[in-house]
């Protein structure tokens, strides 16, 4: 029916992709248990030991055996705090986009309104510039808007506004509002108006017909618009490194920091706890929505 | 009846809009033209912006410079055309190539059984879900003077007994290039898997049927009408690369520099933000430029959604 499955051309190169896609993943991972501190080449793995033996750059012997590099990364200060940082950053974002994104959604898919057409142009902006443009934008907003605040109020010290947590969780809640809003708009277009119809003639105000009818059915829709924000927030670099501040360090950003200056056995550790963590939540929601199905 | 009871009422869709607004004008349409009107200004001397009205940042990115070395007053100064050049072309080789990289996979993907599909894309999406840093980090290890390439390639040089000089991969175009395409693949094989997974398989037997060889038949159907997927991935790909400045960082040292490099060392080495400003709008002229042209001539498909 269509010759082109078998080819052997489509079927080498399906494997040669899968592969380039794969090999660096599993390298990553095989190094976060070197025994070599310097990371250079892969020295085998740490045997067990009752006490952390060093010998030059090789570790001989840990309490934590081939897990030595997680177990100091759990004692990372460093880490456990941006690591919190990125968490929570993703969390708050993650709900307030979710929520105002599902109201645009509802408002540009189901009204009529002044400035319809410039709130769905200006949700495709942050789809067609570059991030750098945007995460630049907030910057030189957030630089003046501070400076001027703190003149004007007399704030010094401590007590000076400046770019943080707070910033980073703004900056995010607004790159993520147009693909949930995306995302759930997608789900409403194919959705049959006679439940909400039926339930209104029977009575039901329009409140009652939005959380007992409507919610429902474009629940699948939100929930994966915030999976959506949840992963672009985790995953965000770019913005984040523009708009954060002293102590809102998140992951990436520690992580590229670090590695302008030294390569370490930890950032495998960290990112084979990333790639185990990832794959697991998704597996997790799969199985979930399938369940659902 | 109901519907114009529901679509006659502006006030509330308004409400539901707005704390989008909020956001979108607040943290991009003022940003945006806040950029525009620092760019116009000059750096003073502790780093802030004096705001005046000059087109002096432009034009020192055109070339146009001031206190040349040479002694004249004006000189030209090719430096940050070349910048913006390699950034173009650049982006331009990644997308091509990971068109060639993502078709075949989301083809086979398409047209395998349905029970495998889903796994098939989740493993497109693992990858893509690690870490974008992260997964610059892995090219940082493969691609090293020490690193799994020049060991293996250095292995097999052993065993044949040939002489082995270690390669100078990393911080080269070339390993910008690698980890450019390695970051946005997964982005252009979705769209194309959406497109060609909608194809009425019936337009196969028609074409067959028609006599059309699979070659024909692969030019004249499949392609055309998965140009959509093609079109929503390319500028899914183009646009981050053209403003990335973390593969090129890591990976092209300062061999590379880009226009994203460009901007991120004007805010934060040079502290000169109208400068840095005006290299952030061009960046962002050039792509919407790009996108239009692209989108106009093959048209914008749903499938940039799927991604």
């Amino acid at each position: 029916m269509n010759p082109y499955q078998r080819s052997w051309f489509v079927r080498l190169a399906t494997i040669l992709v899968y592969f380039f896609l794969y090999a660096p993943i599993v390298i990553l991972i095989l190094f976060a248990f070197n025994a070599s501190r310097t990371n250079i080449t892969f020295q085998g793995f740490i045997p067990y030991g009752e006490r952390l033996v060093m010998e030059g750059s090789l570790v001989r012997a840990s309490p934590c055996g081939p897990f030595h590099w997680f177990c100091e990364l759990a004692k990372n200060r460093e880490v456990t705090h941006a690591a919190r940082n990125t968490l929570s950053i993703a969390f708050t974002s993650t709900l307030i986009s979710t929520i105002i994104g599902t109201m645009a959604a509802l408002a540009l898919q189901r009204y009529e309104f002044r400035l319809k057409t410039f709130s769905q142009i200006s949700l495709y902006i942050p789809i067609v510039i570059p991030e750098i443009v945007m995460g630049i934008g907030i910057l030189v907003l957030f630089t003046q808007l501070f400076s001027l605040l703190n003149s004007l109020l007399g704030l010094s010290g401590d007590a000076r506004l400046g770019l943080g947590l707070g910033t980073v969780t703004a900056s995010h809640i607004a790159f993520s509002i147009p693909f949930v809003t995306l995302v759930v708009q997608a789900r409403l277009h194919g959705f049959d108006k006679s439940y909400e119809e039926a339930a209104m003639d029977l009575g039901a105000n329009e409140w009652v017909t939005f959380w007992r009818v409507t919610f429902p059915m474009i629940l699948p829709g939100v929930l994966s618009g915030a999976l959506l924000a949840f992963t672009l927030s985790l995953d965000d670099f770019v913005i984040t490194f523009f708009t954060t501040g002293p102590g809102a360090t998140t992951l990436p950003i520690y992580v590229y920091g670090l590695l302008r200056r030294i390569i370490t056995p930890q950032v495998n550790a960290l990112s084979a706890l990333w790639v185990s963590v990832v794959f697991l939540a998704v597996l997790a929601i799969q199985r979930l929505e399938n369940r659902q199905v | 009846m109901l519907r114009t009871l529901r679509e006659n009422r502006p006030l509330q869709g308004f409400l539901l809009i707005l704390p989008t607004l909020v956001f979108m004008v607040g943290l991009l349409i003022i940003p945006l033209m806040l950029t525009l009107v620092v760019s116009f200004g000059r750096r003073s001397p502790d780093g802030g912006v004096i705001f005046t009205f000059s087109l002096e940042n432009y034009l020192r990115l055109l070339g146009y410079e001031r206190n040349c070395p040479s002694g004249e007053a004006v000189c030209f100064n090719p430096l940050y055309l070349q910048i913006l050049w390699r950034s173009i072309t650049l982006a331009f080789n990644t997308t091509v190539l990971v068109i060639v990289l993502a078709y075949p996979l989301a083809y086979y993907i398409a047209r395998a059984p349905a029970r495998w599909r889903t796994a098939l894309l989740f493993m497109v999406l693992v990858p893509m879900w690690t870490n974008f840093v992260i997964r610059v980090y892995a090219w940082m290890m493969i691609l090293r003077k020490e690193g799994v390439i020049n060991l293996a390639l250095g292995w097999v040089a052993h065993q044949l007994g040939i002489p082995f000089q270690p390669l100078e991969m990393l911080y080269t175009p070339g390993a910008v290039l690698v980890g450019m395409v390695y970051e946005f693949l997964p982005f252009m094989i979705l769209p194309i898997y959406t497109s060609l997974e909608k194809i009425d398989l019936s337009m196969y037997e028609a074409a067959a049927d028609l006599g059309a060889n699979p070659w024909r038949t692969f030019l004249r159907v499949t392609l055309p009408l998965s140009m959509p997927g093609v079109v929503a991935g390319t500028i899914l790909v183009f646009v981050p690369v053209m403003g990335t400045f973390v593969v090129s960082d890591l990976l092209g040292g300062r061999q590379v520099v880009l226009v994203g490099n460009l901007i991120q060392r004007q805010f934060l080495d040079a502290r000169d933000a109208p400068f840095g400003s005006a290299a952030s709008l061009v960046l962002m002229v050039m792509t919407l430029i790009v996108t239009y042209f692209y989108t106009r001539k093959f048209g914008f498909g749903e499938e940039i959604i799927a991604a």
